[in-house]
């Protein structure tokens, strides 16, 4: 386990920076002293609480499996992939954001996407190919993707037609549930 | 792909005759023609031979050459050599130009010869019998030659006895009378025995018994509604033993005609069944056995970070799943009767709001209470239930230690643990026992010990047949070592915990209340408070002889077929001071300093990981006053003595610096814990380096002098310790060091 470098964080920060508002408030201090820090170990990068962090340095690396919460991976070239456990951090500080309806919350599920007919309704003033959260009408964040249109456009698409890629949905937890966390 | 140069050198293959398959049809028992009455045959041969002629082909001629060779020693030999050398000329060269000139050569010379045979042949060739066509099937010994079966001489003999359409009839009515016969004898037998069992006489429920084995000797099914009829009469009988019993027969004979029957109809091996009837009077054992025919109802548990129960059971509602709350006892539960879509893969479930649990696994946790801001220690956590469990409770706030042993399992452990949100967690993949060595100093520690499953057997039936004694010796044994570690893994002087909980599976008395007595006896340093739990049956204190502490009436006990929960056990420990310097710890090291008497040698003995299994307290009571310490240290000293030597170390160097190492060891004892704990991950490095040999050398070194000695001797020579010596003159390395710089 160890901090990231100056390139891994930058990269973290910039794929983050298309999900999130402001990143400084990921890794501001908090109330108790404590702040949240980025530690990397076997490629993965986590999102943890110093506390933890420090205490987890007793753990040999070998042993060391998960720390807090694992936001993706670094892959060999360098490049950074965000996981679908990343969820919870990016609906946090969402900055556009989509929400399904129901009946199109359990295709987006099984992996397809968002499709016109399904959206409930959707934040203002999305550019084209920018990274959104998407939630269900009961405000449960569902996955994250991006959008196929800006806002304007996607207004004048017949229903078939799809508004946002999807990246990453809740349904990997259990399709994926063997690679994504290779012990 | 064309003709090959095979056909020109070896030329087609032999015609396969008649005898051949004859022979393979009368090996089968199949009928068969006599293929020596063939004449067709060699008239086809005729043919064929005759047929092949304009052709002139290479191959053709070369196999009626090799025919012919054969058949005409004479006259041909001097052409014979010649063919000879032009047919290992033909294999050596590959040239197929050769090969073509070759086999014309050959066809010029065999035109002649079959031009001859074929004026012999002529308009005659029917029925004659000529011998200038030699026709390989008609020769018996050389179709012996050619193929060469393994049996040929068995079958000569056998041939008469050999099935054929003409005596199938004869042989059938043979077996026939055989077998009538045979039925015969075999009912005259019995009819015999059958008067001599009269002759001897016997009970009507004897009668009924045989009936009961013969049946179930012929393999039949057993007669399950007979079992049960038998089965509740039986223990309507014992209920009442004094009015209803028969006479002549005691109770045990009932007790283990009923466990007999036990076993029958619900499909335990004898020795399960026989534990499991002796925890409970019959009637409740009865019922016991009955719940682990049928699944207990599924729960879900609400996942507090993300959901409240109303708000989740609203919503499952919605998709059309019937469920209410589980209990009184649970504020987060949830218990689901049907429902019309799969649990597992709702949006909620994959949100995380709930996750599917056992009503049982509810149960540790509820009892350790771990707070917010502590640090927590679950040592055996896939899948990640009770985990998520503390997380909730704690609100995401400490640290919680999620250990499992096996890294496959740790991987569902980590998906429920991201799913659920619990963001305070550290996956770790250690030993379990290896744990205040790793890290110490818990406010809590939760230990859901590995056992053998024999509370959940509605979930898994093989438990019923799987364990025997051995299981009831081996998990017992790794039991007691991890609830040792967890109890040195907590922090006596935690402001708000101290507690160490410890939980299993199982209903049986070795894993559970043996466990925790032991603990107690090991670790005075702890004792039993409540766990907290509303509902719940209290722990033994006695049981089939074995007596233990009082205390032990706090934990608790589960039933399947009380609660309708799985079966399970619950004991709360708290610490209340470090742990002694002298204690056996987990993985049996012994740290005593002091001159080991035979009672601490015994008691090291017992949980050192290489005594034989089932020593433990056994050894103390048969064995504990047969030692005569006097004369083990003798036969002891003179083993270390000759190992030594062996070695081609210098045994005297045993005897000189006791002294002086005697006064630095007392000085050291008041060591503290963390200058111990740093030493013992020395020892146990070189633990790990020579467990090997430490099975060779004599194990019972008791004299510090010997240990220290050795230790300074083996650290130059890199030679086996004992392990008991090991642990002990570890806090006295340091010494050692101090001790050579003092010398020079």
């Amino acid at each position: 386990m160890r901090p990231l470098t100056e390139t891994e964080q930058k990269t973290v920060f910039e794929k983050l920076a298309n999900y999130c508002t402001d990143l400084k408030s990921l890794i501001a201090p908090l109330d108790d002293g404590d702040r949240y820090v980025f530690r990397l170990n076997h490629s993965r990068v986590y999102y943890v609480r110093l506390s933890v962090a420090n205490l987890a340095t007793s753990v040999s690396r070998d042993a060391l499996l998960s720390l807090g919460t694992c936001l993706g991976k670094m892959t060999k070239t360098g490049k950074f992939r965000l996981h679908i456990t990343a969820l919870p951090i990016l609906s946090e500080h969402a900055r556009h954001k989509i929400w399904v309806k129901d009946n199109g919350a359990q295709p987006f599920l099984y992996g397809s996407n968002v499709v016109k007919a399904h959206v409930g309704r959707w934040s203002e003033d999305c550019p084209e190919h920018s990274g959104v959260v998407v939630y269900s009408m009961a405000d449960i964040p569902l996955g994250f993707g991006v959008t196929a249109r800006s806002t304007t456009e996607a207004r004048r698409l017949d229903p078939t037609g799809i508004v946002c890629f999807r990246q990453s949905d809740c349904g990997e937890y259990l399709r994926d549930e063997d690679t994504l966390f290779a012990g | 792909m064309g003709v090959g140069r095979r056909m020109q050198k070896q030329g087609p293959p032999e015609p396969l005759s008649e005898e051949h398959f004859a022979n393979l049809k009368r090996k089968k028992g199949l009928p068969f023609d006599d293929p020596t009455a063939g004449e067709d045959t060699r008239r086809s041969k005729k043919q064929k031979i005759v047929k092949k002629q304009p052709k002139k082909s290479g191959s053709n001629t070369v196999a009626v050459k090799g025919a012919k060779k054969e058949e005409k020693p004479v006259k041909k030999a001097g052409t014979k050599p010649d063919h000879r050398s032009k047919e290992s000329k033909k294999s050596r060269k590959a040239s197929p130009d050769d090969d073509e000139e070759m086999g014309d050569e050959f066809d010029l010379e065999d035109l002649d010869s079959d031009e001859v045979d074929v004026q012999k042949l002529g308009d005659d060739f029917l029925g004659t019998d000529d011998d200038s066509v030699y026709d390989s099937d008609q020769d018996p010994v050389a179709k012996k030659e050619a193929f060469v079966f393994s049996d040929d001489e068995d079958d000569e003999e056998d041939r008469e006895e050999k099935l054929t359409a003409a005596n199938i009839e004869g042989l059938s009515r043979k077996l026939d009378m055989q077998r009538e016969k045979e039925a015969e004898e075999n009912e005259a037998e019995l009819r015999d025995e059958a008067l001599q069992t009269n002759i001897e006489g016997g009970d009507d429920l004897e009668d009924d018994d045989d009936q009961l084995k013969t049946k179930t000797k012929t393999l039949l099914a057993p007669d399950l509604q007979m079992l049960r009829t038998r089965i509740t009469d039986t223990i309507r009988v014992l209920d009442d033993f004094s009015s209803l019993a028969e006479e002549g027969k005691s109770r045990a004979e009932y007790t283990s005609q009923l466990i007999k029957d036990i076993c029958a109809y619900y499909g335990y091996n004898e020795f399960l069944a026989e534990k499991l009837f002796n925890l409970f009077p019959p009637r409740e054992a009865f019922a016991f056995f009955e719940a682990n025919e049928s699944a207990r109802p599924v729960v879900i548990r609400t996942n507090t970070l993300r959901t409240h129960r109303r708000d989740l059971a609203q919503a499952l509602i919605n998709r059309g799943v019937t469920l209410e709350p589980v209990g009184k006892w649970s504020k987060v539960g949830l218990q689901v009767f049907d429902s019309n879509v799969p649990l597992g893969a709702t949006p909620e479930y994959l949100a995380g709001h709930y996750i599917l649990q056992a009503a049982s696994s509810f149960l540790p946790v509820m009892a350790l209470c771990p707070q917010e801001g502590e640090r927590v220690l679950d040592m055996a956590s896939a899948p990640g239930g009770k985990t998520t469990h503390m997380a909730a409770l704690m609100k995401n706030t400490g640290v919680i230690f999620a250990n499992d042993p096996s890294k496959q399992r740790a991987k569902g452990l980590i998906g429920n643990i991201h799913r659920l949100g619990a963001r305070n967690v550290i996956v770790c993949n250690y030993d379990a026992r290896e744990f205040p060595r790793v890290m110490g100093g818990f406010d809590r520690v939760l230990l859901d010990a590995p056992c053998s499953g024999t509370g959940v057997i509605a979930k898994d039936p093989s438990v019923k047949t799987n364990r025997d004694e051995k299981d009831f010796l081996q998990l017992p044994h790794l039991q007691k070592q991890l609830l040792l570690a967890a109890i040195d893994s907590v922090d006596h002087a935690s402001k708000t915990g101290g507690y160490v909980v410890y939980s299993t599976c199982s209903v049986a008395v070795e894993e559970n209340e043996q466990v925790v007595a032991y603990a107690l006896s090991r670790r005075p340093n702890v004792k039993l408070v409540e766990t907290g739990l509303a509902f719940g049956k209290e722990g033994f204190t006695s049981f089939m002889g074995k007596s233990f502490h009082p205390s032990l009436k706090l934990t608790r006990r589960y039933y399947p077929h009380l609660y309708n929960v799985d079966g399970f056990f619950v004991a709360k420990f708290q610490k209340l001071g470090p742990t002694p310097a002298n204690a056996v710890r987990a993985n049996g090291v012994d740290k005593s300093n002091k001159p080991a008497d035979g009672q601490a040698a015994e008691e090291a003995q017992e949980v050192v990981d290489k005594t034989p299994i089932g020593a433990e307290c056994e050894a103390q009571d048969d064995f504990g006053s047969g030692f005569d310490d006097g004369e083990d240290k003798e036969y002891m000293e003179r083993a270390k003595r000759n190992a030594m030597r062996r070695r081609g170390l210098d045994p005297r160097a045993l005897k000189k610096p006791s002294a002086a190492k005697k006064t630095a060891e007392k000085g050291e004892e008041k060591k503290t814990e963390g200058a111990a704990a740093a030493a013992a991950e020395v020892t146990e490095k070189i633990e790990k380096l020579e467990v090997v040999e430490e099975r060779k050398v004599d194990e019972s070194a008791k004299t510090k002098t010997v240990k220290t000695t050795k230790k300074v001797v083996e650290k130059v020579t890199k030679k086996v310790e004992e392990k008991p010596k090991a642990a002990a003159p570890a806090p006295k390395k340091a010494g050692d060091k101090k001790k050579k710089v003092a010398k020079k």
